[in-house]
């Protein structure tokens, strides 16, 4: 238990050092991109608005907003780390040296029972990843001596073992061995650089043909662009595992849309109750407040025992997951209208109805579309992880299932378009706000 | 006898400890249908909780209300209430807010309408119509508070400081736009303040409240609000019994609040 703690804490310090090398890479970055942008633009007249006069500007919220030259070649910088790291084709020139991929060659010196050396060219061929059909190297007839000339065929960053000895002449005998790789001499488990890679001999004499892998990150771990985009293309037109794309996409979407339609159905008239009437507070206030801490993603479990993997289960768990939220918000709202807009209400000659429909119910409006956007956001997340645990479609669905392929461009893309989702719905709502609510926070 | 009646009303809170606050004591007032009054007090008073009970808000612990020989038990729209300010609907325009009682009631469309213009006019707010409240001043939106308070036609008109937030030139606009709605509409009148100069011109008669318990101290009939109508309101001030009554009320006031800070720190 104790060293199990240490070892995490141990971790925990490593971390810090991988992750303020990483910010500390972006920001230099940036920090040059900066220098450069005021160099260009040193040049040219500046605008000089209201807020370019301002002496005080750093500790004025107000005079700080988001640069657009940084945001933009902040994401390029992104994009091109990501093309860095992965020796991306979509570079004029290969920053980090990449994985060989190609034909080499290297020549061994082998010394037969007799005690005579003879050599031959083992020729390699290194495979691009994921490529099957590349031609084959075919292994020339002829050879003089007795060692014979031998070919490899090895995938990029992969191994290759090859008993050289096998097609030689008095190669089974005992004694036979091969001891020099491109004239350097070699022993059992020593390495020896040839060109665009290396040679490890085994304990039993055998070689391992290890292509050059370079710095560059293996498509694996991490694809680069172009071949995420080809993915996307190919996801497009013909999907994965027989759903297609956005088929993917809109099941997400509508579990989301459903889950939250009755979270707001049963939730927003929950909360005015709550809002409106001591005892229906009294009522449903500790269930509410219990459920509100439960993470949704704690239910899924429970959600599977009770309505299974199947559309009800999400939907429920949807449900749950935007049902306290807009109960608060809208008690909430209730609880913020300025007591005077009642009286004012009242002393006009208002019903209790006309004043639910007339004041309350538009006054809380701001305070439900907070709801709604949280809710909305944490049903996004939510419907994911669900698809994550269990479902037949779906984003979630799409990308744990291309994760245990370990097709990495296909996890890739799923997250980018549930993070782009993510954000379109949060804009959406913000516009509907703005359009709906013109007279939040200037009451 | 008609007219608003405060016939002997008392209100007292308990407290959580068990104690009791006296916010009113035996407090009784007639006023008279078309009557102006001003209620002045330093804060304790219990002049804001009288409007509450006047308005229909708060029940009294105490005695009783009635309007026109009918006992008040609830809000209604005879009796119109002009707050200090955040009471009007910012979700509704100018006119929206302005048509709200009588659309309450049902009332045609097309009468709103006729009444809403009507009303845009005496509160000088023509051309604000479509307007939204946040896009209105704090003086503007005063007039829409009076003009939807109006729409109504109360018989009793009660306000809570509804210049108190307004500086001090679009105060006194609005003070000869009370005297004028007064004069031209010819309602009863309750308005509460802080100010005593604004007590002065906008009361025919001033009643000075007193703290713990709250009760009425003295009341004044005073000239300045029939002067004041159509008149220039600092041409008022300079009238001769001004300066000295204003004076007069000062100090008792001034000794009230001494006599409040004095018990504070003995007990």
């Amino acid at each position: 238990m104790l060293q199990e703690l240490l070892d995490v804490i141990v971790t925990t310090l490593w971390m810090i050092v991988g992750i303020s090398a990483i910010f500390g890479i972006f920001l230099a970055v940036s920090g040059l991109v900066y220098f450069v942008w005021n160099f260009i633009n040193s040049k040219k007249d500046q605008f000089r608005g209201y807020g370019s006069l301002k002496t005080v500007t750093f500790g004025d919220e107000s005079s700080v907003s988001a640069n657009r030259v940084a945001s933009i070649s902040g994401v390029i910088t992104v994009f091109l780390i990501w093309m860095i790291a992965t020796g991306s084709n979509l570079l004029p020139f290969k920053i980090l040296p990449v994985a060989f991929v190609g034909d080499t060659q290297f020549e061994y010196t082998a010394t037969n029972a007799a005690g005579d050396t003879d050599k031959a060219t083992v020729k390699v061929r290194v495979t691009p990843f994921g490529n099957s059909d590349t031609e084959k190297l075919v292994a020339p007839e002829t050879s003089d001596g007795f060692a014979k000339d031998d070919v490899v065929m090895v995938a990029e960053r992969r191994a290759k073992l090859l008993r050289a000895q096998r097609n030689d002449d008095g190669g089974a005998e005992e004694g036979f061995r091969v001891t020099e790789i491109n004239g350097q001499p070699i022993e059992p488990n020593q390495i020896v650089q040839v060109d665009n890679g290396s040679v490890l001999m085994t304990g039993a004499g055998s070689l391992q043909v290890r292509p050059y892998t370079g710095p560059t990150m293996e498509a694996l771990y991490l694809p680069p662009p172009e071949q995420v985009w080809d993915r996307f293309l190919q996801l497009n037109s013909e999907g994965y595992q027989g759903v297609g794309l956005w088929e993917n996409v809109m099941w997400s979407l509508i579990r989301v849309v459903l889950g939250f339609f009755l979270g707001c159905l049963f939730g927003i008239p929950l909360g005015f109750a709550m809002g409106l009437n001591s005892w229906l507070r009294g009522w449903f206030d500790p269930i509410v407040e219990f459920m509100r801490p439960v993470p949704p993603l704690a239910l899924i479990p429970l959600v599977i025992i009770w309505f299974g993997i199947g559309e009800q289960g999400k939907v429920s768990l949807l449900f749950l997951a935007a049902l306290w939220i807009m109960i608060i918000g809208a008690r909430a709202g209730v609880s913020g209208v300025n007591i005077s807009k009642v009286h004012a209400a009242y002393s006009l000659g208002a019903t209790k109805t006309q004043l639910l429909s007339k004041v309350i119910l538009p006054n809380s409006l701001p305070e439900i579309f907070t709801a709604a956007r949280v809710a909305m956001g944490v049903c996004w997340g939510t419907v994911v992880a669900a698809e994550l645990v269990a479902a037949e479609k779906g984003a979630g669905k799409m990308i744990i299932a291309a994760s245990k392929f370990q097709l990495t461009d296909i996890v890739i893309i799923g997250i980018i378009i549930i993070g782009v989702i993510g954000f379109g719905i949060d804009v959406l709502m913000r516009m509907a706000e703005n359009k709906l609510v013109p007279w939040k926070g200037r009451g | 006898m008609s007219g608003l009646i405060v016939d002997d009303i008392s209100m007292t809170f308990e407290l959580p400890d068990g104690g009791n606050v006296e916010a009113l004591k035996n407090v009784s007032i007639d006023i008279k249908e078309g009557e102006l009054i001003s209620v002045l007090g330093p804060s304790g008073c219990g002049k804001t909780t009288l409007l509450n009970i006047l308005a229909g808000f708060l029940a009294p612990t105490g005695g009783k209300i009635s309007l026109n020989n009918e006992v008040v038990t609830g809000p209604s729209s005879e009796r119109g209430m002009v707050f200090q300010q955040g009471a009007l609907f910012e979700w509704m325009n100018v006119s929206k807010n302005i048509g709200f009682g009588p659309s309450m009631k049902g009332t045609p469309q097309s009468d709103i309408n006729n009444r809403v213009t009507e009303l845009l006019g005496i509160v000088g707010l023509q051309d604000f119509s479509e307007k939204m409240i946040y896009e209105l001043s704090g003086g503007m939106q005063q007039r829409v508070a009076l003009a939807r308070c109006l729409a109504n036609d109360p018989d009793v008109i009660l306000m809570d400081e509804p210049l108190g937030a307004l500086d001090a030139l679009t105060r006194e606009k609005m003070q000869s736009l009370v005297l004028d709605i007064w004069k031209k509409t010819g309602k009863t009148i309750i308005l509460i303040t802080h100010s005593v100069e604004e007590a002065l011109l906008l009361g025919e008669r001033l009643i000075v409240m007193a703290p713990r318990p709250g009760r009425i101290h003295k009341q004044y009939n005073l000239p300045f609000a029939e002067m004041g109508v159509g008149a220039d309101l600092r041409e008022v001030k300079r009238h001769k019994k001004f300066g000295p009554t204003r004076d007069e009320i000062l100090s008792m006031i001034w000794d009230m609040e001494e006599e409040i800070m004095g018990r504070t720190e003995s007990a």
